[in-house]
């Protein structure tokens, strides 16, 4: 049985014999000071993460191979204007020192200039990258804002009451249609949508073009159908993890003692499960979203809506290194930001750390 | 009381034996056992793989051969109609599933032989390089997938051989993880240790202690894995950046003849055809899914993750 | 405690022919198999039987519960004239945690981590509204103090985190009696703990279920813990009830053959030999995990031909000096020496000769076996491996070793998912012999299994000593064990060794302070055994 494990099998945990009193004076204090501990090692461990991942997205133009300049400026591009432009992206100097400007530029807000507008004669109608990029950038926000706010609340619900109602009917068929979901492309969720509330029965517009002008009811009335993709595929996601989190859960020892104790359902869900229960959820909830970002690319494209993923994308395809660079250090940026949240929700929520011996 | 032996004797105790089998006759019992919703998965990747190999037998016209009908209409000789450039879409499909199948099929393995590999190596070696390899998984998993691979295909183009390497060493962080969590787990089992203690070699450990132990969840994640793979390379196709024409491909195919569906008050069937790449992509991830699913739970119990 | 039943109490629970079935395999099979069982006010009933006799699942079946998984196909439950077989959930849960409680075998598992503890312990007493909340925990203060846990006042306030296992198997026990139910349902509560915390746990909750008058359900595979609980006792084995009888008539006049084989192994004792010519030694050994320091200063000589048992707690450093021997767990300083010369600390240094020659037999056979090879391999490769055996040759030794170890060749080729607990033991036995070792360290390796089972298995192991002079290191916490296999004893406590001798001088007096706190503390057959020790103890 269990116990000869626990007696024999010579694992260092098992070693210090833990009886008698323990002091509990400046438990507030201690718990305070371990909690803010971990909270800033995480801290520190997700600075670290970034540096390293600017590091990796800034090297990438040193990858870039050796006649790029001609291909942005043209083939008949003189001597003088490619060495400028060298010059100009800083390749005269050496790469620890290009990095250090650049990262001590983004901090500034400064993300360089564009590749595009370019010519062989020398002529420079380029873009400050940053111009391109934040108008977008608070578009894709407001997408992605809009589908979390009806995606989490649904998949919160879809998930726990699969959990709680597992193996029945129910349960069964929202995770045989989330499956299906999770399966399917982005792009053809999206393209089902127009075919059937665009094309077939025009109830929203099938292009979600928006601009600065538009007021807030348009923008909605607009974003309904790219919304309504993403909130699709990120409930499928996240009522599954949710579902798989609250059974899990819901198998620990101390809720069959709970219900041993003769605590009714709702009480075993809202007084022992819950407190558990947020760190998986919001594990979860951050998983989800950071998903969400990524996929926000591929309906933009889709909808033609003027996103940081549409602008990526287009930036790919003319091979335009600087906006590249800086849409991939926002989504990953935001990426580790969400996930640190999720992890600082779940020490904050941790009764080990909350209350240390 | 019950029947058991009042004296004892160590041969005569009770073991669950099991009826001893060959191979064929256990695979025949475990398809028996199957529910639809795996046989429905076991059909249609058979078909699909099929299809694939027999592309140019089952395809009318050539995977690139123009007709001078754009956008033709579904008939009889054109079952599906042609796209943009006059195409014919069905001899499209068909190749698009060898074209899109394979490099998914290629990226995958790759992946598992760069993540499985260096990740049984962690688990054995537990120091320094575990550490490290440890290290920079975490950091190539702080960026999204697909927007590394939008970044690294900006840089070095999308050529096929790159979509594979690109898209392999990404995936691989994932494989990574998972082999290095099931082969610490078995890796710490009294029997590794009763090997290490007879002198066994690295290799013979790895080879016949732990990997045949690893094999279903290793299994079970290659099936995942392809689907993912296979979605981020329709994906990326669709936008644009992956696999380039005259290269049939579903992802480039929907998005190419999109448009279509903005008709379909007037012709239902065009408005139709661009979703049947799409139809195809999801078809072929769902039953992959399918199975996952029902191979998990029987070798493993539930899964219930993602 | 050990009053003979009194059949003038009222019949508080009454079960009868009662049936439950266990879902695997994609199957149901019955797990119990029509059990009657009838308890009065008051008494304390034992329930023991070996792992998979379904003990467990009865006793919860006594609260008309049955795990995710199982479900009840028959007979009746009455408790107290309602049929929580018939009873539905809702008033189910009005009995739960109220007139029936429950007491689970892990306590750091079945307590919440989000709750104090005092929060948990008066939660069913103030969600039936027993008492008010305040005099509920006033009374749970009580509670704690009368099961002697330190500072009563302020241990409530703690996390489950926060206290030992022993001490939260008694907060566990508090929670029970919180609202003072008519029955206690005990499932293996001291299981989990080490002897000498046992001992504090187990008269905690005579104490407290006697002072209460509460009737109970003892359940546990130890008959000697069962013996210094229970009024009577019933034995079960496959779903099925064995013999049922009061606990002195049952230890003393045990009737039914299976019964009686539970008794056996105390009965088993070698005579002990002392040994001259060392073979393995251990010289002034430090070492240690990381920077935690496990053992210190340790000095152990196994002498050729007899055994040498290790005995302490969890924790003790048996199984590090076990590790140090083998080469896992080089030593910081200190020496080994194998046959007069050194042997290399490090394992990866030592020859192949000198790994044939100590072998090593674990606790676990199930973890000790690769579970994709058959019996053949598993035997064979260390024949192949260290001898050159192959083919044939390798076949008919297997074979050989195999009916060394009382099987036969029909178990070929099977795995070891298709062994018995015994069975697979025997195979780790036939692997170890295979390379004709000099000497096998055994750590646990009895401790897994069922008493019959454990038996047959140290009588073997006796027998291969004597037919091939093999020298055992016997690592265990088991004093039984030792009494039956041992020539010398060594006595372990926070990585020191407390004692070493020759077994006859160990377990006589004087002992030091620890080896008596340990030999007292393990539980004896003998109904008054826990009295006279608390007795002795307080005097």
């Amino acid at each position: 049985m269990a116990n000869n494990a626990l007696t024999a099998s010579c694992s260092v945990r098992n070693f210090k014999k833990i009886d008698g009193t323990r002091p509990s004076v400046k438990q507030g204090n201690a718990r305070l000071n371990a909690v803010l501990a971990t909270i800033l090692k995480r801290l520190g461990l997700g600075l670290a993460t970034l540096f390293v991942v600017s590091g990796i997205i800034f090297s990438s133009i040193s990858m870039l191979p050796g006649d790029f300049s001609e291909a942005v400026l043209g083939q008949a591009a003189t001597q003088e204007t490619v060495a400028a432009f060298r010059k100009e992206l800083g390749l005269d100097k050496s790469a620890p020192v290009r990095y250090f400007e650049w990262v001590g530029s983004v901090l500034q807000g400064d993300l360089g200039t564009s590749f595009s507008g370019r010519n062989a004669s020398g002529q420079d109608r380029s873009r400050q990258v940053s111009d391109l990029v934040m108008p977008r950038l608070w578009n894709t926000l407001f997408l992605a804002g809009v589908t979390a706010l009806i995606a989490v609340p649904l998949a919160l619900f879809l998930g726990l009451t699969a959990a709680l109602y597992r193996n029945t009917a129910y349960d069964r068929i929202v995770n045989a249609l989330t499956l299906t979901t999770i399966s399917t492309p982005e792009f053809f969720v999206a393209y089902i949508l127009i075919l059937f509330l665009a094309s077939l029965w025009p109830v929203f517009p099938s292009l979600a073009n928006i601009d600065a002008t538009t007021d807030l009811g348009e923008r909605l009335y607009r974003v309904a159908l790219p919304a309504l993709t993403l909130t699709l595929v990120i409930v499928a996601h996240m009522m599954r993890m949710t579902r798989a989190a609250i059974i899990n859960l819901l198998a620990s020892p101390y809720i069959e003692m709970a219900r041993l104790k003769g605590a009714s359902q709702s009480e075993i869900i809202l007084k022992h499960a819950l407190p558990n229960a947020w760190s998986p959820i919001a594990t979860v909830i951050a998983f989800n979203l950071a998903y969400l970002v990524v996929g926000v690319v591929v309906v933009e494209v889709v909808f033609v809506y003027p996103g940081i993923g549409q602008l990526m994308v287009d930036a790919v395809t003319s091979r335009d290194i600087p906006v590249v660079q800086a849409c991939a250090l926002i989504f990953a940026a935001t990426y580790i930001l969400l996930n640190l949240t999720a992890d600082i929700i779940g020490i904050v929520t941790n009764p080990r750390l909350l209350h240390p011996r | 009381m019950s029947e058991q032996p009042e004296t004892y004797t160590a041969a005569a105790e009770v073991g669950a034996v099991r009826k001893r089998r060959t191979r064929l006759e256990r695979a025949g019992l475990l398809l028996k056992s199957a529910p639809p919703s795996a046989w429905f998965g076991m059909i249609v990747v058979t078909l699909y793989i099929l299809v694939a190999i027999f592309a140019d037998v089952l395809a009318p016209y050539g995977e690139a051969e123009i007709h001078p009908a754009a956008f033709a209409p579904w008939s009889d000789e054109f079952f599906f109609g042609t796209d943009q450039i006059g195409r014919d879409v069905l001899t499209r499909l068909i190749y698009g599933a060898r074209n899109t199948m394979g490099i998914a099929l290629a990226t995958t393995f790759l992946s598992f032989l760069i993540g499985g590999g260096l990740g049984l190596a962690a688990a054995i070696n537990r120091s320094w390089l575990d550490q490290a390899l440890s290290r920079f998984v975490d950091v190539l998993m702080a960026i999204p997938s697909l927007i590394f691979a939008l970044m690294l295909l900006s840089i070095f183009g999308s050529t096929i051989t790159s979509l594979i390497l690109i898209i392999a060493v990404l995936d691989s962080t994932r494989v990574f993880r998972l082999t290095r969590a099931v082969a610490v787990n078995v890796a710490v089992m009294d029997y590794v240790e009763a090997a290490k203690l007879r002198g066994e070699g690295l290799s013979w450990i790895m080879r016949r202690e732990i990997l045949p132990n690893i094999m279903p969840p290793l299994v079970a994640e290659f099936g995942l894995r392809f689907c993912f793979v296979f979605l981020t390379i329709a994906a990326l196709s669709f936008l644009g950046v992956g696999i380039q024409p005259p290269t049939a491909d579903w992802g480039s195919m929907v998005r190419a003849n999109a448009s279509l569906i903005q008709f379909a008050k007037y012709d239902m069937t065009a408005a139709i055809t661009p979703l049947l790449p799409a139809a195809a992509i999801a078809l072929l991830t769902v039953a992959v899914n399918f199975i996952v699913d029902w191979f998990l739970q029987k070798t493993s119990g539930l899964r219930d993750d993602k | 405690m050990t009053n003979e039943p009194d059949a003038s109490n009222e019949i508080l629970l009454e079960m009868r022919g009662i049936r439950i079935d266990g879902y695997s395999d994609e199957q149901w099979h019955p797990i119990i198999k029509g059990v009657d069982l009838t308890l009065r006010r008051g008494e304390i009933m034992g329930l023991i039987g070996e792992s998979g006799a379904g003990k467990s699942t009865l006793g919860k079946a006594a609260m008309g519960y049955t795990q995710p998984g199982c479900k009840l196909t028959g007979g009746s439950i009455m408790f107290d004239g309602i049929d929580l077989a018939k009873a539905s959930d809702r008033e189910k849960r009005k009995l739960w945690g109220t007139r029936i409680a429950y007491v689970a075998q892990s306590a750091a598992a079945s307590f919440n981590p989000a709750h104090r503890l005092i929060d948990q312990t008066v939660e069913s007493s103030t969600r039936r509204g027993i008492r008010p909340d305040a005099e509920s925990r006033a009374d749970a203060v009580e509670l704690f103090r009368a099961l002697q846990l330190p500072d009563p006042e302020t241990i409530g306030s703690r996390y489950p985190h926060q206290v030992s296992g022993g001490q939260l198997q008694r907060v566990m026990t508090a929670m029970a009696m919180s609202p003072r139910p008519d029955l206690i349902i005990f499932d293996e509560p001291t299981t989990a703990l080490d002897v000498t915390t046992q001992v504090e746990v187990l008269a905690a909750m005579r104490n407290i279920v006697e002072e209460f008058n509460t009737a109970a359900i003892y359940i546990t595979h130890d008959l000697a813990v069962v013996a210094q609980m229970a009024d009577f006792i019933q034995v079960l084995r496959y779903g099925e009830e064995v013999e049922q009888a009061p606990t002195r008539q049952m230890l003393t006049k045990p009737e039914m053959p299976y019964t009686k084989s539970l008794w056996s192994v105390r009965a088993l004792e070698k005579p002990e030999v002392k040994g001259e010519d060392i073979v393995l030694s251990i010289d002034h050994v430090d070492a240690a995990y990381g920077p935690l320091k496990v053992l210190h200063d340790v000095s152990i000589s196994l002498p050729r031909g007899r055994t040498v048992a290790v005995v302490g707690e969890s924790g003790s450093g048996k199984s590090t000096t076990a590790r140090v021997m083998t080469g896992l767990l080089p030593p910081l300083t200190g020496t080994i020496m194998f046959n007069g010369e050194p042997l290399p600390p490090a394992l990866k240094d030592r020859s192949k000769d000198q790994l044939q020659r100590i072998q090593m037999i674990y606790q676990m056979a199930d973890t000790a076996m690769n579970p994709r090879q058959t019996v053949e391999t598993i035997i064979g490769r260390p024949l192949e491996f260290y001898l050159g055996l192959t083919g044939k040759a390798r076949e008919e030794r297997v074979i050989e070793l195999l009916k060394m170890i009382e099987l036969d060749g029909s178990f070929l080729d099977r795995l070891p998912s298709e062994l018995s607990g015994g069975q697979k033991q025997r195979i780790c036995i036939a692997r170890a012999l295979a390379a004709k070792p000099d000497i096998i360290i055994c750590d646990e390796v009895t401790s897994a299994l069922d008493q019959i089972v454990q038996e047959g298995i140290l009588k073997l192991l006796l027998r291969l000593q004597k037919e091939f002079n093999i020298t055992y290191l016997f690592i265990t916490h088991d004093i039984a064990t030792v009494k039956a296999i041992s020539d010398e004893i060594v006595v372990m406590f926070e990585g020191k060794v407390v004692e070493q001798g020759l077994k006859s001088e160990i377990l006589s007096p004087p002992f030091p302070e620890y080896t008596q706190l340990l030999l007292s503390s393990v539980p004896e057959m003998d109904p008054d055994w826990l009295t006279n020790l608390l007795a002795a103890r307080s005097a």
